[in-house]
């Protein structure tokens, strides 16, 4: 059957998707073309993405389409004759931003539909569940998860068996034990477990259960960012389907194990990723970590032995199940195996989802899969791992995706955000905005991170505003190893990564605003000075038209010149006039 | 006593909510959640009546609702703008749109314009990264702002408000 299918995923949808939809809607009824909706393929830069299908065999994907062009694609799905539809056809070297990648994670996303189990199962879903349940022991999981090396997709890499080890051999007191999935995605920049959930919510349903079976948790929670509604949407109806057919609940599958999920909205607070804010946020309680030991394992919610994974860990899963830990094992480095989900965005061509091995280099992602930078400018750095994480310069790109080599560089691997920064991004400013962001989130329950990340976002504030002073640059190392060593949990520990790799990498640049009072980057407005050259200004008028702060005086058809004192480095000027006659610097 | 305190919710609207969850430990938030999406706010009666009706003290509960930005204490504007302060938004520029809104409504994050009509909200990144800078305005997601286009949609919300108003 000939099928049209529209990506639906937040992106999509941001992007116009479901006007396509709605506009293809009238036009499929009685054309004997079904309409269905997909989740996120991960090319973001090319949404709204509509795919026509005969059968499971992809026919023509088509790409930034328009509702006006629904009659179009309606036509070209019926005949199968894309003559018509030439200018939306995907281009050659956009499938390469797919045909590069490994997807485990993220091997249903954009191929199935999330609001039917019957997609899923029609690809293999729940039969590695099962397995594990009809022919496999607690600790035949476990042994299959650690030959996998699987480890923590959320930041710190943990290795997934030690943890699944501990909580199944924790007894409760009560008999309860939990299963939790920590969806708190809160790295800004960061979006591959909303799109795990929204485009393929039964892989962590399967993969949750897995891991459920395998510690013996007689509950599941997910909890779940506020700010991702159509995930909670897709994922309580997914709970409610696979509820329906016998995987989730009592007797699944019709054997002996039990278990049930639910699903928990955050309310919003970057801390709660940390696993015991998180429990604590779980309990209704202000989300502030508690001192370790006891472990989760021991005692986590409720102060039962609980269980604490990320989204994308659990999406590994059921592959991992289904295809044996060797074959997971095989991809990747000596310490880090199996692929990894980024979140590749800013200064690119291509930002979108991409999954692949271990063991790539940052240069094969950024520049071979994302496409290079926009504008062909030059690329300056990558961040990775958001507030916790560090810029790493451009000149040491060939960097592979490791944990390890990751972690040298003084940034880390992280949930997987990389927000590529080109040459007008200042890496001052960038540390800025990320202490401004820690400052913020700090839950304020101990003091070097709740005084240390205000002290040092101050003296970043003086540094872009031209205030920094001679000795700036090591007050804020040495405040940065006292925040380091002295926070109770990971927000603190490592709130001040940000500004030190900067340091560590771009010190000029903290020179320059420091000493020069100028920002290379030509970023901090504070620093900027605009100027017109009497040779090459016209007296057009225009530039003096546009100034909201009336500060540019000349008559028409002379030079004119800016008042500097009045001046608000608003740079309109500069984008307005013409002839180039403005400088800044 | 505070001016506020006199406020009267209709406290009858929350009684559903609070049968289901009240009782049920560590359902505070859930609680919270569910008074936000009948009030649209946190009045401080609801929140003294929450205490109340779930036997924390009213120091508790005001605690949870000011940890979590979720949360207000303040009625918000017809439209409710989220600014994304993500990284990839500020990499791309939000710092303009936030100059933008702030110019064309006079309005600063948090703040809810004369008219009643908008509220600003500052909100961490929305996930949609690609198509920084973003804002989403009543669960619409606009991308790709610019400060241009940010104004243009400014105005077309106003304009239809002022049509709705006069129908």
């Amino acid at each position: 059957m000939r099928k049209i299918v529209v990506g639906e995923g937040s992106c999509g949808i941001a992007a116009g998707a479901a006007k396509v939809y709605s506009a293809l809607e009238p036009l499929a009824a009685g054309s004997g073309v079904e309409l269905k909706i997909t989740g996120c393929i991960g090319m973001c830069y090319l949404e709204p993405i509509v795919d026509v299908y005969d059968d499971d065999t992809l026919l023509q994907r088509l790409v930034l389409v328009n509702e006006k062009d629904a009659q179009r694609v309606m036509d070209a799905a019926k005949t199968a004759d894309f003559s018509g539809v030439e200018d939306l056809k995907i281009k050659d070297e956009d499938k390469e931003f797919l045909s590069k990648q490994t997807r485990i994670a993220l091997r249903n996303c954009g191929i199935v539909d999330p609001t039917d189990i019957k997609d899923y199962q029609r690809r293999g879903g729940y039969e590695a569940l099962r397995k594990v349940l009809t022919t496999m022991s607690q600790d035949d999981v476990i042994n299959v998860i650690k030959t996998s090396g699987l480890a923590g997709r959320g930041g710190a890499g943990f290795p997934t068996w030690f943890k699944w080890n501990a909580a199944k051999s924790s007894v409760s007191a009560n008999g309860r034990k939990y299963l939790i999935c920590n969806a708190d995605e809160g790295d800004p920049g960061a979006f591959m477990d909303r799109a795990v959930i929204e485009s393929d919510p039964h892989n962590l349903i399967e993969g949750m259960m897995i891991g459920a079976y395998a510690i013996g948790a007689t509950e599941a929670v997910v909890y779940v960012r506020a700010e991702y509604p159509l995930a909670i949407v897709r994922l309580e109806n997914a709970m409610k389907e696979a509820r329906a057919n016998g995987m989730l609940g009592k007797n699944i599958m019709g054997t002996d194990f039990s278990c049930d999920m639910r699903i928990k909205a955050g309310a919003g607070a970057f801390v709660c990723g940390e696993e015991t804010a998180l429990i604590e946020s779980l309990e209704g309680k202000r989300g502030m970590p508690r001192l370790k030991p006891p472990f989760p394992a021991q005692a986590g919610y409720n102060l039962e032995p609980s269980n604490i994974n990320n989204v994308e860990t659990f999406a590994n899963v059921p592959w991992i199940l289904a295809n044996g830990g060797e074959k997971f094992a095989a991809m990747g480095t000596e310490g880090s195996k199996g692929t990894k989900v980024f979140a590749v965005t800013g200064k690119v061509k291509k930002g979108g989802l991409v999954e692949v091995p271990m063991g790539m280099t940052l240069r094969d992602v950024i520049f071979g899969i994302a496409g290079g930078i926009k504008d062909d400018k030059q690329c300056k750095a990558v961040q990775m791992g958001g507030p916790s994480g560090g810029c790493i310069p451009y000149s040491m790109f060939d960097t592979v995706i490791d944990y390890k080599a990751l972690g040298a560089t003084g940034a880390i691997m992280g949930s997987g955000g990389m927000v590529v920064m080109d040459e007008s991004t200042c890496m001052v400013g960038m540390a800025k905005f990320f202490l401004d962001f820690t400052t913020k989130e700090s839950c304020g329950k101990c003091v070097p991170c709740r005084i240390g990340t205000k002290r040092l976002n101050e003296i970043l504030t003086r540094i872009v505003n031209g205030n920094g002073k001679e000795g700036d640059i090591e007050l804020l190392e040495e405040l940065c190893l006292a925040v380091k060593d002295g926070s109770l949990c990971g927000l603190g520990q490592s709130a001040p990564n940000p500004a030190l790799t900067t340091i560590r990498y771009f010190r000029d640049e903290y020179e320059a605003h420091i000493k020069d009072k100028k920002c290379p980057a030509h970023e901090c407005t504070a620093l900027l000075k605009y100027s017109i050259d009497p040779e090459k200004c016209k007296g057009c008028t225009l530039c003096a038209k546009k100034c909201p702060a009336k500060a540019i005086d000349g008559d028409v058809k002379k030079p004119h010149a800016i008042r500097q004192q009045d001046c608000i480095k608003c740079g309109q000027c500069y984008a307005t006039c013409r002839f180039g006659a403005i400088s800044v610097e | 006593m505070c001016e506020c305190k006199l406020k009267k919710s209709d406290l009858s609207l929350l009684s559903g909510v609070l049968d289901e969850y009240a009782k049920v430990e560590g359902s505070l938030i859930t609680i919270l959640q569910k008074a936000q999406e009948i009030y649209g706010y946190l009045p401080i009666d609801v929140i003294y009546h929450i205490a109340e009706a779930t036997g924390n003290s009213p120091a508790k509960v005001l605690g949870v609702a000011t940890f979590y930005t979720q949360f207000r204490l303040q009625p918000i504007g017809k439209y409710l703008i989220m600014q994304c302060q993500g990284t990839a938004c500020h990499v791309n520029g939000s710092e303009r749109i936030a100059a933008a809104i702030t110019e064309e409504l006079g309005i600063r994050d948090g703040e809810t314009t004369e008219d009643g009509l908008f509220t600003l909200s500052n909100v961490a990144c929305l996930g949609c990264c690609s198509l920084s800078p973003v804002m989403m305005i009543n669960g619409e997601t606009y991308g790709t702002l610019t400060p241009e286009k940010t104004i243009n949609i400014l105005r077309e919300l106003r304009e239809k408000a002022e049509k709705e108003g006069q129908a």
